[in-house]
């Protein structure tokens, strides 16, 4: 009998990443994979429910180009290895399968290194590929920060553990209405100190430590400043930071090809203007050679080398789209109308950040299935 | 919970994809169209994958209930290659008549012929519920010279139940022929 093999999301993250050829079958049912699936340059991928392939398995194989390595996707894994399996009997050879199927995709963190810094530290994004979530650790003289942390905080431990350093902060741009934030979690588990924008968190059920303009924040024996700049918009406490007079860091604000949408708190007409405030006056003050790391990316074309998201300020002045609306009132429309759907439970994910509901496991992994959508260009 | 009335009953409580679907399109093939399949999973997958292979085969998916993480998938073996068959009972009602009636409060017998699992899932507000199956051995619950109206989901049901209920001389029958398919008037669950 022929044998599959079983892929990681780590290493279908790298094929993508690298630009490998890729050819992907994916079983799950057509609305779930009409919502969300693997995305990359060099990615060709079709959809045939495993459910249409118990009769006749016929239309699987015709659809697999001869010679070609395929790889079997799914919900969670079991359907993707019924169908490898029957593939791999029918002859056909380098059958593998998603391990961990989707829920492994959307959960899995690629650490991807930004810069060393001044004072000797670096900087990391960490890439969630599959929901376009971004995330930042900033390591220091053995201390670290992490910035807009997701829920998966085993990956973030892992890492710091192989670097040998000491969680200090973690620290929410702002209130996330797309994803569970793993900031609080983790800051308990290691007695660090968890920061948000007081306006955002008037509703939140826990202590915490209030992130305020002028209060800087330091890692590794005060050689790494992260400088709170008060930036609302996308919500009303967002803030942005610059670290090292380099990097700023603008949460779900400014992306490198879009623009934060202002309604996942329902205040969309309302904060319209603080957002038009902050991206046309508050970020054009700033120095245009600070590279913006977003919390975000929508398209994998906004991937660069290595799989960073990132893109000089002065350089997003003349390419983003959302940056070039001079009429108010067309920047108006364009952030209130025709947005994309909203994020998957996003009211339950608010929730859950305030601390207000507990889900369990489970439940928060089936709360964040399917693409974010922060953006205003996102569809 | 209440129990449905079904033919089958399918438990996939723990079964990961893809063997709820598996093993209820092999249950489905054994049973006889127009049987009624209950399936249990746990499994959260199982809801749109069984919808939409429900669609997919032309079986019909009747309703879902949820109970303490348990599934309850309610599925009526359809087939699709079934010619559609001729109706023979001449008296019908229309829609608008049954609604004009309702709207007015006028006392209605209707009977809703379809199984159990189908009317718990909608049926007309004070329809009483007879499967046809049923329908020979409970007659004597209706009234020969009262008037009924009966309906099923596309009005084949209720056609032969028009019929049997003629030949044993009830004088006031009429099929509400455009089924529940076409009813788009209040509705009652259970």
């Amino acid at each position: 009998m022929m044998t599959i093999q079983k892929m990681t999301a780590k290493e279908v993250t790298k094929m993508v990443l690298n630009n490998e050829e890729l050819f992907i079958l994916d079983v799950r049912n057509e609305s779930d994979f009409n919502d969300w699936r693997i995305e990359g340059n060099s990615v060709e991928i079709i959809n045939i429910p495993y459910f249409d392939l118990l009769d006749d398995f016929n239309p699987a194989l015709e659809s697999i180009p001869d010679g070609k390595s395929v790889l079997v996707v799914c919900a969670k894994e079991g359907s993707s290895i019924f169908v490898a399996e029957q593939i791999a009997e029918a002859g056909r050879s380098h059958v593998s399968y998603l391990e961990g199927g989707m829920k492994s995709w959307s959960e899995y963190l690629e650490p991807v290194k930004v810069a060393d810094l001044s004072g000797g530290g670096e900087l990391y994004q960490f890439v969630r590929i599959g929901k376009g979530c971004l995330s930042y650790m900033v390591l220091s003289n053995g201390e670290a920060a992490i910035i807009d942390t997701s829920r998966m905080i085993d990956q973030y431990e892992q890492f710091m553990q192989e670097k040998g350093a000491k969680l200090l902060h973690t620290i929410d741009t702002h209130l996330h209405a797309d994803h569970i934030s793993g900031g609080r979690a983790l800051a308990q588990k290691y007695g660090a100190t968890y920061y948000l924008p007081p306006k955002d968190a008037t509703e939140v059920t826990f202590d915490y430590e209030k992130l305020e303009e002028g209060k800087d924040i330091y890692v590794g024996n005060e050689t790494i400043k992260v400088q709170p700049i008060y930036s609302p918009g996308h919500t009303i406490g967002s803030t942005s930071f610059i670290i090292d007079s380099k990097y700023l860091l603008t949460g779900d604000i400014l992306f490198v090809e879009s623009i934060g949408r202002p309604d996942l708190a329902g205040l969309a007409e309302d904060w319209v203007g603080d957002l038009r405030e902050t991206l046309y006056s508050r970020y054009r003050d700033l120095a245009e050679e600070l590279i913006v790391l977003p919390a975000h990316f929508g398209k994998v074309t906004e991937l660069g080398e290595r799989g960073l998201v990132s893109g000089r300020l002065g350089a997003l002045y003349k390419e983003n789209p959302g940056l070039n609306i001079q009429d108010e009132g067309e920047f108006r429309k364009t952030v209130t109308e025709n947005l994309p759907p909203q994020p998957n439970s996003y009211q339950e994910i608010r929730q859950t950040n305030m601390g207000k509901i507990t889900p369990n496991e489970e439940e928060q992994r089936e709360m964040e299935i399917g693409p974010n959508r922060c953006a205003v260009h996102d569809k | 919970m209440t129990n449905l009335l079904v033919n089958r009953t399918l438990e996939c409580e723990g079964l990961a994809c893809p063997l709820p679907v598996v093993r209820t399109k092999k249950t489905v093939e054994e049973m006889q169209t127009g049987e009624v399949l209950e399936v249990r999973a746990t499994d959260k997958g199982s809801v749109a994958d069984l919808q939409s292979w429900a669609k997919r085969t032309g079986h019909q998916y009747i309703g879902l209930k949820e109970d303490n993480g348990v599934f309850r998938h309610y599925i009526r073996k359809s087939d699709p290659t079934e010619i559609k068959e001729e109706r023979k009972f001449p008296h019908l009602i229309a829609h608008e008549e049954i609604q004009k009636k309702l709207s007015a409060g006028e006392k209605m017998n209707i009977v809703d012929v379809r199984e159990p699992a189908e009317y718990a899932f909608g049926r007309i507000p004070g329809a009483v519920s007879i499967p046809l199956g049923e329908l020979e051995g409970r007659m004597r619950e209706l009234d020969p010279e009262q008037e009924y109206y009966l309906i099923c989901r596309s009005g084949n049901r209720s056609d032969i139940a028009c019929q049997t209920l003629a030949e044993n001389d009830f004088k006031y029958v009429k099929n509400a022929v455009q089924g529940m398919t076409e009813w788009t008037g209040e509705v009652e669950k259970d």
